[in-house]
């Protein structure tokens, strides 16, 4: 691998990490509040989190364009403010990373929490716990099985992530250029024995995360 | 202390309209499955609200529609043994029990918790997981982790209905020895009228999400008021007979 594959993989992996554990705050918080708590428009917020599993990756970054963009809706007051937009930068590909994952453990970790015995969670009130007490050593822990499986997911999921990320972030080799970006650069110009190397190395890491997710996953249903 | 409950709560199909109160006694709530016991239970934990009504311990009002008050489970100061007990599985013995004792110091819970392992028996179980105990086991773990809380009044939704008939007897010797000691409201349901008969100081009988009779065990046994209670009472009122006594 020269030194070019070498920062793709680097960046991808930085990429996923980022996203990864902003993925692990708020896909964990929306996944809690969508499993305990009820309230109007609840299946409809689920809605708007599980779209980018479903949009073509394209749409998902459009839609992150005109959020974040130089002229998008939070993108503007931020270059206005600092000269400074987060279009073509390795912090966008987190962004898109971040967007297209989060459903992923949405979804695992809403189903890990649904799935805790309610009578342990009435049982831990009557004891005279709070919500949060509850939610730390008992509701938690009891998901957690599911939880790591969706983090594990997510992390697979973000360093996959091709299309959000090359209309947010673009791909400018050195900057940001990850894993499938690189790729899909060199099998263009057909540079095929590096794409090769980059292929494979990648399929290796995603099946090696795979193989993690399941074996958390197949736990997770007990 | 008394616990006095007059709660109702229409449901489809199931309209629950019950009034009763237990002193410092040994209370048995007695009925066939599905008559409303558990539920009732739900309503004075505070798990579940009724429609209206008013559930009152030792003088202070735990709920009170339509005035509104509502205390949370966390405000209402019970110890509640589930029917499933709800032990912790991720937590051990020890852990269940301490578990209990909220918002005490640790030195202090640790020091109760040991207490209540020796006093129950779960001396070497310590560590276990409530998996790796026998039923009998797993529901005095239930009945340490309730009382760590010094609750005002205890309620066991039929705690002794898993358990074989030798163990049984000894959980329920247990349970009437902690309510003489604590001197509080102890409310058990059963459907076992032979259970009732053993323990109860006190037996409020439900049908249909209604209290059909109340009264010791032997008064309702030798004068049931109605058909429904007869019909109750009847089939095993030989056993009960016996731990009666002669009238």
């Amino acid at each position: 691998m020269d030194s070019s594959a070498w920062f793709s993989l680097r960046l991808s992996l930085q990429v996923a990490s980022a996203a990864t554990l902003l993925v692990f705050v708020a896909g964990l918080a929306v996944a809690y509040l969508l499993a305990m708590k009820d309230f109007r428009g609840k299946e409809a917020v689920d809605m708007l989190f599980t779209l980018p599993l479903v949009l073509p990756p394209t749409v998902t970054g459009y839609y992150l364009i005109l959020l974040f963009g130089r002229n998008g809706l939070f993108g503007r007051p931020v270059f206005e403010a600092t000269g400074w937009s987060v279009m073509f930068t390795w912090q966008a590909a987190v962004i898109a990373s971040f967007v297209v994952a989060l459903p992923l453990m949405i979804k695992t970790a809403r189903a890990a929490i649904e799935s805790v015995d309610r009578n342990l969670i009435v049982a831990a009130y009557t004891l005279g716990h709070s919500r949060f007490t509850t939610a730390v050593k008992v509701i938690l822990p009891l998901a957690k099985k599911g939880i790591i499986a969706g983090t594990v997911l997510s992390f697979a999921r973000a360093m996959g992530e091709f299309g959000a990320t090359l209309m947010l972030a673009g791909n400018i080799p050195g900057r940001t250029d990850t894993m499938p970006l690189a790729i899909y650069a060199l099998a263009g110009s057909g540079e095929w024995s590096s794409a090769h190397i980059l292929v494979a190395v990648f399929t290796v890491i995603s099946g090696a995360f795979l193989y993690i997710a399941n074996i958390y996953g197949k736990k997770a249903v007990i | 202390m008394t616990l006095q409950v007059s709660i109702a709560k229409v449901l489809p199909g199931f309209t629950l309209d019950v009034s009763w109160e237990v002193g410092n006694e040994l209370a048995v709530l007695f009925g066939f499955s599905g008559a409303g016991k558990s539920m009732t239970f739900r309503m004075i934990a505070g798990v579940m609200v009724p429609d209206r009504g008013l559930i009152t311990l030792d003088n202070r009002v735990l709920f009170e529609q339509p005035s509104g008050t509502d205390l949370s489970p966390q405000e209402r100061s019970l110890g509640y043994v589930f029917q499933d007990l709800a032990l912790f599985p991720h937590m051990t013995v020890m852990e269940n029990i301490r578990f209990g004792g909220h918002g005490k110091n640790r030195k202090l819970r640790d020091g109760e918790a040991r207490m209540l392992v020796r006093r129950f028996h779960l001396s070497g179980l310590e560590d276990r997981f409530p998996s790796q105990i026998s039923g009998g086991q797993q529901q005095r773990v239930a009945l340490a982790r309730a009382l760590m809380r010094h609750p005002k009044a205890l309620l066991l939704d039929e705690p002794f209905s898993a358990l074989d008939a030798p163990v049984r007897a000894e959980m329920q010797q247990l349970v009437k020895e902690v309510q003489k000691e604590l001197s509080i409201p102890v409310v058990l349901i059963t459907h076992d009228l032979n259970e009732a008969c053993g323990i109860a100081d006190r037996m409020i009988v439900y049908s249909s999400g209604r209290v059909i009779q109340a009264g010791t065990p032997a008064e309702i046994v030798r004068h049931p008021f109605a058909a429904e209670v007869e019909q109750l009472v009847s089939y095993r009122i030989g056993l009960c007979e016996q731990k009666l006594g002669p009238c």
